[in-house]
């Protein structure tokens, strides 16, 4: 390849700015249809309950009521979400059907002229609801006598027969009792949430061909589309999915909520019809980053090697597992942190909870192992008594390291990275780390 | 109650529309004026996405219900781009990077805008308090700050350029 | 009142790509008869400028000005599959298949130049600046919208090119978790410096440093960018974010942004980086994903920075006022407990 570059390298000017400066960028909501219908949400008020009844005949009489759909008009209401890469089973509800398992779980939509016509009937629904015992915290829900979340009859996501993903590695427990110092956490992370500054949001339109045009800010268009094909049971073709412009998205808009129901709707009354979320259920009930749990258990050499890593992490999923089954294999890969660990050993739960849904993050999985494994090098650091820097030094992987997933590790650069910051806020490195690189260890090296 | 006609001038051109009780400013530009540029980030004043100028003041249009800009001089970001070009605080975003999705740079070049009109030469200080009711998911805030502080050494309020 | 300094460190990696693979991406890149580039994908810009940076790639692919490249997105009747942007992912594996697609759409356009120049095809190349040349001849060149006119009008061929790129899905071997997550990583070096009220618990940022090493920057204005920007959402979720407060009671949930709680303008601190390049090997132009990560680093570094300043460890997120307070008062009840244990009975 040519060395010459002529446009990649340069810091050439965004061809979206002069849209974003004038403000004529076009986001999903800034589009306008003549007979735009407003679909808003009944949803739970209750974390866990039985659905006894559901009255909408005071709700059919707000003017500017349209029509309700409710699980019945749903084809096939019961879906997963990372179905499409063979993830299984099938477990969150379009629409609940006997039961709600989180507060602000959706049971009916409403579709009406105005979005305050929409509202409105929304408030005027009536829910017969019988209370369940709700569970929120994650070991909780893996005791015996918890409240079930799910339909399988425990809380947690299945991995090939196990409870949890797994990584076995080398022999954590014959090197936990050779290492000169244990250095144990416990480190616990609340739910965030996306909040991107466009709230989530599409408008669903039928075509004079038959088919329907969905302007949606999803972070990934086909993956809506083909969950939108799944759930409502119609050929693929019939679907035109259009975005591309989205208003931050930071992985809350991964999932596949709006442009089911918006589609659905639009078939059923021949309009177009705009689902978008507010605000208030962005942050309520919109999936957030997981609350984490993990425990590591590191032994640790004299001079400031690991040889053993135990980690043991809960994912608090919420209600649905929506991406978090994925997280914790992310999770799982990632739980050494950029470390030559000999023996490892992780056991990563993605858990249920009668809690709003949690879902894909920027940094998936890893941004909170990187909390746990960098605060425990500081421990690590204060127990073997050298500074952080040389921990970091000491046990800094290198091309060639096999890591616990047994993948041998190419393009490591942690080490010169870690030079380069040393550098810029001037902290003096010891020559034995200057000397130091990421480039294969020697045969037989350590 | 019913809806009522209601007056005010928009960038300029003086706009006549019909409005239900409590229709937001924010409701009634974007849905039946077209203005989009004015987002709607949270519609409960907590984003200052929808900023507008009311009489040169800036205002949270989710807030605010139309019929109080009765016979008001509203501004908007279309108001305020050129026909040709871009207007020295748009072209100071450009050059700073003073976005990255874009969905709240309307809502920070107006109250930038403001700003600069008042007080041409603001301290960092200033700009800083100016900013405080818009939230920025993306950039950190510095862009912005390093494009308000561009526009305002290139002289981007018409105070300035006189000098 | 009493402020106490502290810095922390930390270091990250962070994969690009979709965990274990099996995610891919199509581009397809088509001439019109003016001799743009219209290049028709389905990847979305969420605001880190994927637009911007594939349109230099396409460009820098095809031997032609930013200009001459259209990139049109996200619609899915003009637009191959695509599995979406997320996983730090987009850049490398549309790019990937940009330019592959290039290739190809090169490969048609040096079939009519061929004719066109009466050239050995050895002895074409591209200027970088929209023109085909023939080596050693310089007055015999032809602007590639002529060429791409001449393949419409006199050739009746087309100038288009297909690209897809995928890394194969990797299986997991469920008892042993044996897999191949990544397609490369990147990594960050965070030193975070902070300054503790203890009359308050309030912690002030006072600096993010940072070095970050992202295989090739294909536009360094942009990595800037995610880094600033990273680097104000991880200070964020270091001290300020959560929908639960009270987690895990699910009660006091923030309804929108009165309540839910992040830093300003007002909280920034200074933030400088270092931006390093070790080309990946399966990136294109040797790209590594950077999106996600600059969240990363900069929360155990504000961490450890808040224990080297104060003494008290905090082991969950997000540090608040009122963790700190808690620490700063159980770690003076453990110093009054150890005097009085050592003073000699009386």
């Amino acid at each position: 390849m040519s060395p010459a570059m002529n446009v990649v390298g340069r810091s050439v000017p965004r061809s979206d700015g002069i849209g974003h400066v004038t403000g004529r960028t076009q986001f999903t909501t800034d589009r306008s249809f003549p007979g735009l219908l407003h679909l808003k949400i009944v949803r739970s008020p209750l974390h866990h309950a039985r659905i006894l009844g559901v009255d909408l005949s005071e709700a059919e009489r707000v003017p500017g009521f349209v029509r309700a759909l409710t699980h019945a008009d749903v084809p096939h209401n019961v879906y997963t979400i990372l179905g499409l890469i063979g993830v299984e089973p099938e477990e969150e509800f379009v629409l609940a059907e006997d039961r709600v398992r989180y507060k602000g779980e959706p049971i009916v939509a409403i579709v009406a002229e105005s979005e305050d016509a929409a509202l409105e009937a929304v408030a005027r629904v009536k829910l017969d609801l019988e209370e369940l015992p709700a569970v929120f915290e994650v070991e909780e829900a893996l005791r015996p006598g918890a409240p079930i979340v799910t339909h399988w009859g425990n809380n947690t996501f299945m991995y090939e027969g196990h409870p949890c993903r797994r990584v076995r590695f080398g022999d954590v427990e014959a090197a936990f009792a050779r290492a000169d110092h244990i250095v144990e956490g416990v480190y616990n992370t609340k739910p965030i949430e996306q909040a991107p500054t466009e709230t989530t949001a599409c408008i669903a339109v039928p075509e004079a061909n038959g088919r329907y045009t969905v302007y949606t800010n999803t972070q990934a268009v086909y993956f809506s589309l083909d969950n939108t094909a799944i759930i409502l049971q119609v050929p693929g073709n019939k679907l035109h999915f259009v975005g591309g412009t989205v208003g931050g998205g930071f992985g809350g808009k991964v999932d596949v909520i709006v442009e089911p129901l918006a589609t659905l709707a639009a078939m059923k009354t021949s309009r177009p019809v705009r689902y978008a979320f507010s605000r208030s259920e962005e942050m309520q009930v919109s999936s957030t980053r997981s609350a984490w749990r993990i425990y590591m258990k590191d032994g640790v050499m004299a001079d400031g090697r690991i040889i053993a890593r135990k980690v043991t992490s809960y994912a608090d999923s919420g209600a649905y597992s929506r991406q978090t089954p994925y997280a914790l294999t992310k999770h799982a890969a990632n739980a050494a942190g950029p470390y030559a660990i000999p023996n490892v050993s992780i056991d990563a739960y993605c858990v249920y909870t009668n809690r709003q849904p949690s879902s894909a993050m920027r940094g998936f999985g890893i941004t909170m192992a990187s909390f746990a494994i960098e605060v425990q090098m500081d421990k690590i650091a204060e127990v073997v008594g050298l500074d952080p820097w040389s921990i970091h030094f000491i046990n800094a992987y290198r091309d060639g390291d096999m890591k616990p997933h047994r993948k041998l590790v190419e393009d490591a650069t942690l080490i010169e990275t870690m030079q380069a910051a040393a550098g810029l806020v001037g902290h003096e490195l010891p020559a034995r780390f200057r000397a130091m690189t990421s480039a294969r260890r020697p045969e037989g090296g350590v | 109650m019913g809806s009522k006609i209601v007056t005010f001038v928009l960038g300029g051109r003086e706009v006549e529309v019909m409005v239900k009780p409590m229709t937001t400013l924010q409701a009634v530009l974007r849905y039946q004026l077209g203005y989009t540029a004015v987002k709607e980030g949270c519609r409960q004043g907590g984003c200052g996405s929808c900023t507008v100028l009311v009489e040169g003041e800036p205002v949270l249009a989710c807030l605010l219900p139309a019929e109080d800009v009765a016979g008001q001089q509203v501004t908007t970001l279309e108001s305020i781009t050129p026909v040709d070009g871009l207007d020295p605080l748009q072209q100071a975003f450009l050059d700073a990077s003073g976005f990255q999705c874009g969905y709240c740079t309307p809502g920070m070049i107006m109250v930038s805008k403001a700003l600069l009109e008042h007080n041409p030469r603001p301290t960092r200080e200033e700009i800083l308090d100016a900013l405080a009711g818009n939230i920025c998911r993306c950039t950190g805030y510095e862009p912005i700050v390093a494009a308000v502080e561009g526009a305002a050494q290139a002289g981007a309020a018409p105070g300035a350029q006189r000098r | 009142m009493v402020k106490l300094r502290g810095t922390g460190l930390s270091a990250v990696n962070y994969p690009t790509g979709m965990n274990l693979g099996g995610d891919p991406s199509q581009a397809l890149i088509h001439a019109t008869t003016s001799g743009s580039f219209v290049v028709s994908l389905s990847a979305t810009d969420l605001g880190q400028g994927l637009r911007t940076v594939i349109g230099q790639i396409a460009a820098e692919a095809l031997g032609v000005g930013m200009d001459d490249v259209v990139i049109d997105t996200a619609d899915t009747d003009t637009g191959p599959h695509d599995m979406g942007t997320f996983a730090s992912r987009a850049t490398h594996r549309v790019g990937n298949a940009v330019i592959a697609a290039a290739q190809e759409a090169r490969e048609a356009l040096l079939d009519v130049a061929e004719d066109e120049l009466e050239a050995a095809r050895s002895d074409l190349e591209f200027d970088g600046q929209g023109n085909i040349l023939v080596r050693g001849a310089p007055d015999r060149s032809m602007k590639i919208a002529d060429i791409a006119a001449a393949a419409q009008f006199k050739y009746g061929r087309t100038i288009a090119g297909r690209g897809v790129y995928m890394k194969p899905r990797s299986p997991v071997d469920p008892e042993t978790g044996a897999m191949d997550p990544d397609s490369t990583e990147a990594h960050a070096c965070t030193v975070a410096e902070v300054a503790v009220d203890t009359d308050t618990g309030e912690v002030t940022v006072l600096s993010i440093r940072s070095a970050y090493e992202v295989g090739r920057q294909i536009n360094p204005a942009l990595v800037k960018g995610q880094i600033v920007g990273g680097a104000w959402m991880g200070m964020s979720h270091a001290l300020y974010e959560t929908t639960q407060p009270y987690y895990p009671d699910p009660a006091y949930s923030p309804k929108d942004f009165s309540e839910y709680l992040m830093p300003g303008a007002y909280e920034m601190p200074k933030i400088e980086c270092v931006v390093l390049e070790y080309p990946s090997s399966n990136g294109p132009y040797g790209v590594k994903g950077v999106g996600e990560m600059t969240a990363n680093s900069p929360i155990p570094a504000i961490v450890n920075a808040i224990y080297h300043a104060t003494g008290v460890r905090i082991d969950e997120l997000p540090v608040t006022p009122e963790l700190i307070l808690r620490g700063l008062d159980a770690r003076a009840r453990a110093a009054r407990l150890a005097e009085t244990s050592t003073t000699p009975d009386s």
